[in-house]
């Protein structure tokens, strides 16, 4: 593998509320290779989105990052003071949210928010920064680009709004773009579109992505490797097509069962019983426990160390630990 | 029916939990409960103070006339020789009482009106909401001085002027409140459960009373602190320009009249500024505890 | 708007006759026959309905009728008076505001830090003081014990003073009272502001400008400051009864020469037409200061109203 862009050590990103901790990343490690699209995957609530506002240190009050480190070409991003970290944002690493309806300034037109971007990392004057963002419009796919750099976000539909964003975050060629559920509150075709969009910029420049998602559908789709996330941990990750193909935690396996496929009928779709334990009363032992279909007695005792094959494929589950099982029962369940 | 019965028993346990759980985190809220533990000390100042306090009400004892405060009068005497700190506890009942009458009243007039209007509709509800828009163009204090003005026209006895005031308060305290729970009412009747009640053929007053009002609780205990607080400040200004509380009956608002005199204003102060510090201090109390209140009944509004 | 000015009227006009005596009658040395040829004079003995339609035609005239205290048409006695009322209000809404927007929008930024407590703590105050209290407390200290500001009044008792020092003398005299209304009023707006502020924080976009790497300063001044003004401005309209109103306590606490002071005159002596005609334009002002609200709020808001709905 070459390289990475960034990369996350032991982040723990903690919840500070009515004298509770919330433990809402806790222990998360990986790294983003330059060019690729890596995928975070988990149930709303399990820390995937305080994970990637961790990246840029845009998590707000009452959370607070708590430890570990986040090396962005071996400097870390916690370390920096507000300048550096100023310069850093929307130039080197830029972020597109879940909702494109409310991310951008109401009272402000488009033309005036992306030019905004461009005026602050670069050297341009404000006809130039104008222009640029006229060609940024015209590049993420949105017809009559000058109208629309007049128009207010009102005017405009989710998905062209997603678009807006999209051209926001692309306007200094950033090397890491972070998308935080870019899809989820937009229709399905206009998603498509989206993503369309999301891979065809990827293939044009070296950008790597950080994609944030729930939705399995589009880690199919746009991921190169794939993390998934459960209470705050990363509990498996391993390229796309071997996690799609073996995956090994019961978590992912419930995730992947509990997606209906097309062209297969069955009578009740599988859900994962249970709920996602509250973050500040985690359990001793391993936080899906209580949910888990091959629930073993060490499983309550202590949270199972990640384990990794030949391949790269890790697991934090102690079905995976040698000694305890043998890891033979994978893809046949699915 | 049974089903019904133990659903409404269940969801009664259910409400019950949201209160405790409301109490704890109230009790959490350090401003809170200092300031809870400030209104219970004036309350206690007030009732209780005057029966410890070795000074009668009325004991004129023209020996120590205008005494500045010292051991044996702590806040001095008045200029007919009284214990300011024993009148300061008396005139804290009335205050306190004015505050908290005109509130439950006002809580009364308005939640009634309001819910009768909310719930009627149509001709009703037109006639209620536009005597509450005309009470409400005119600001409160001129209102309020107009009216007492003519009360005072009609020569009530000083005994019940008491009773006048906190009838004019709430007269100005309901119509925003009306407004408040009608559209509440409003809303919640357009909610499932109401049309389980018309199934169910329940009579209208029990609807409003069982159904509907206790929807609107909660935001009855924030209206009702902020306008106790109101009605103590709104009562001590009437009484300061001689128009709420009149003599010998005194309240913390009427305590103050003497600084209209020149003199005593000048070289007295201990006559005027222990009942406006009541004053300032019961009401910001209330308005702190109100506050924690909303914070902990609607977390929606945490910080407003 | 106009009915429910006539319903005030009504209302008004009712209670006011209602009320037993009028300017006359405390004047004990007119004999009871001359008590009545008075009545009979400014029409005081017809019936109370004929009354009222004789002084709504004369309103429809511009004749609000006139004032035996003054011996002046009611509209002559309040303009003498009213623009008094009117440079302490807007003094007043000037400083208010200032010191609203530059405390609430920093406490809100600063938020759970000593500062922010401290304003807290000062909004509280400032909503739970009586006014005629602080008003005595600062003529106490300021121009009674330090003796460095006047007492009460518009000019020194006396004074003879014109031009630049007439002005430099009224301004001294305005300051106490000037600041008695902007500490009662300062608290809840600073309120508003701050919250309003911290709402504005916790949206979608302030995220998307930090993300965007715009300077914290850019973000709040530009990006927030705006959402958290526009919703403000229709508060603006509320603030126009208020400018005409006079300030009743404080008027009468500072000896200040307004509108408030008029009105308790009035009341004192009886003077019906010049305590209904104040009620009338306060009415009015109430309900055109709505009215105006409604109308800004529509022309500021379509934006912020349509993206809520939709987001949210």
């Amino acid at each position: 593998m070459e390289e990475p862009i960034i990369t996350v050590r032991n982040l723990q990103t903690f919840f500070h509320l009515e004298g509770r901790v919330s433990k809402a990343v806790d222990n998360v490690s990986f790294s983003v290779p330059k060019g690729k699209v890596i995928c975070i995957v988990g149930e709303s609530g399990c820390g995937k989105s305080v994970t990637a506002l961790s990246l840029l240190r845009l998590v707000d009050f009452p959370g607070r990052i708590a430890g570990g480190e986040i090396l962005f070409h071996n400097r870390d991003i916690l370390k920096m003071n507000t300048k550096e970290i100023h310069n850093l944002r929307g130039d080197k690493i830029s972020m597109i949210f879940q909702e494109p309806m409310t991310s951008l300034n109401p009272v402000f037109t488009i033309g005036r928010q992306i030019s905004e971007t461009l005026l602050e990392h670069t050297l341009c004057d404000r006809k130039e920064a104008w222009e640029e963002g006229v060609e940024l419009i015209k590049k993420v796919g949105l017809p009559r680009a000058e109208k629309i750099m007049d128009s207010y976000p009102h005017e405009l539909s989710g998905g062209m709004l997603q678009r807006v964003m999209i051209a926001i975050a692309l306007s200094c060629q950033p090397e890491l773009l972070i998308a935080d559920e870019p899809t989820t509150a937009l229709d399905v075709t206009i998603q498509a579109q989206v993503l369309d969009l999301l891979r065809q910029l990827r293939d044009q420049s070296d950008m790597s992505i950080l994609f944030i998602t729930h939705d399995l559908g589009v880690v199919a789709e746009i991921a190169d490797y794939v993390i998934v996330m459960y209470a705050g941990r990363i509990i498996e990750e391993a390229p796309v097509t071997e996690l799609f193909r073996h995956p090994r935690h019961p978590y992912t396996r419930g995730l992947l069962k509990s997606r209906p496929v097309i062209g297969q009928r069955r009578d009740r779709l599988y859900s994962i019983k249970g709920q996602v334990p509250d973050l500040s009363e985690l359990p001793q032992g391993c936080y899906f426990a209580d949910r888990c279909e091959s629930c073993m007695e060490p499983c309550r005792k202590e949270y199972p160390e990640s384990v990794s094959d030949a391949g790269g494929h890790k697991t934090a589950c102690l079905l995976y630990k040698e000694g305890v099982a043998n890891g033979s029962t994978t893809a046949e369940d699915y | 029916m049974s089903i019904l019965k133990r659903k409404a028993s269940s969801d009664r346990k259910r409400s019950k939990s949201i209160w405790e759980q409301s109490f704890r985190r109230l009790f959490k809220n350090r401003s809170a409960v200092f300031s809870a533990c400030i209104l219970g000390f004036m309350f206690l100042f007030s009732f209780v103070g005057p029966l410890i306090s070795p000074y009668s009400s009325n004991g004129i004892d023209v020996t120590v006339m205008k005494h500045p405060p010292d051991f044996t009068h702590w806040l001095g005497t008045d200029i007919y020789g009284r214990d300011v700190l024993t009148r300061l506890m008396l005139a804290g009942r009335i205050s306190l009482t004015v505050g908290l009458a005109s509130m439950v009243l006002s809580l009364l007039l308005g939640s009634l009106l309001g819910a009768v209007s909310g719930y009627y509709g149509g001709i009703v509800d037109s006639i209620i909401m536009r005597i509450a828009d005309i009470l409400m163009s005119i600001p409160s204090l001129p209102l309020l001085i107009i009216i007492a003005a003519m009360l005072s026209e009609f020569k009530v006895p000083t005994d019940y002027r008491l009773y006048i005031v906190m009838l004019m308060l709430s007269l100005v305290g309901w119509p925003g409140l009306a407004r408040l729970i009608r559209g509440q009412i409003l809303s919640l009747r357009e909610q499932m459960y109401m049309k389980a009640a018309d199934v169910l053929g329940l009579g209208t007053w029990r609807k409003i009373f069982h159904h509907l009002l206790p929807n609107t609780y909660p935001l009855l205990i924030v209206v009702a602190t902020l306008s106790t607080a109101s009605g103590i400040l709104s009562e001590s200004t009437l009484s300061f320009l001689g128009l709420g509380v009149v003599e010998p009956t005194s309240s913390w608002g009427n305590m103050i009249t003497i600084a209209n005199n020149l003199i005593d204003f000048q070289k007295h102060p201990w006559l005027w500024i222990p009942p406006g510090a009541a004053i300032f201090i019961t009401v910001v109390a209330i308005n702190v505890l109100g506050d924690a209140v909303r914070d902990v009944l609607d977390p929606k509004m945490k910080g407003r | 708007m106009i009915p429910i000015l006539f319903g005030i009227s009504l209302l008004i006009f009712f209670l006011f006759a209602l009320m037993p005596g009028d300017y006359f009658s405390s004047n004990r040395r007119l004999s009871p026959q001359r008590l009545e040829e008075l009545r009979a004079l400014y029409g005081m003995n017809k019936p109370l309905i004929v009354r009222y339609f004789i002084w709504l035609k004369n309103v429809f005239h511009g004749d609000f009728g006139f004032s035996l205290q003054h011996m002046q048409p009611v509209t002559t006695l309040i303009n003498q008076y009213i623009w008094n009322s009117f440079i302490v209000a807007l003094a007043t809404l000037f400083f208010t505001w200032t010191i609203a927007l530059v405390i609430g929008i920093y406490s809100a930024t600063k938020q759970y830090s000593i500062f922010d407590r401290l304003v807290t703590l000062g909004v509280f105050a400032s909503l739970s003081v009586p006014s005629f209290f602080i008003g005595l407390l600062l003529i106490k200290l300021f121009g009674v014990d330090l003796h460095i500001l006047p007492i009460g009044g518009m000019i020194d008792t006396g004074s003879t003073t014109t031009g630049l020092a007439y002005v430099l003398e009224v301004l001294r005299h305005m300051i106490l009272p000037i600041t008695v209304l902007t500490f009662l009023s300062v608290g809840s707006l600073t309120r508003y502001f701050r919250t309003g502020m911290l709402e504005v924080l916790r949206m979608d976009f302030i995220r998307t400008a930090r993300a965007k790497g715009l300077k914290e300063r850019t973000v709040i001044f530009r990006h927030a400051l705006r959402n958290a003004i526009l919703p403000a401005i229709t508060l603006l309209a509320f603030e126009l009864p208020g400018l005409f109103s006079g300030a009743i306590i404080t008027e009468q606490i500072f000896s200040w020469p307004g509108i408030g002071r008029i009105q308790l005159d009035a009341l004192s002596a009886r003077d019906y037409p010049v305590l209904m005609t104040l009620t009338m334009l306060l009415a009015f002002l109430t309900i055109l200061g709505n009215f105006l609200a409604d109308v800004l709020y529509a022309a500021a808001d379509p934006r912020i109203r349509l993206t809520k709905k939709e987001g949210g």
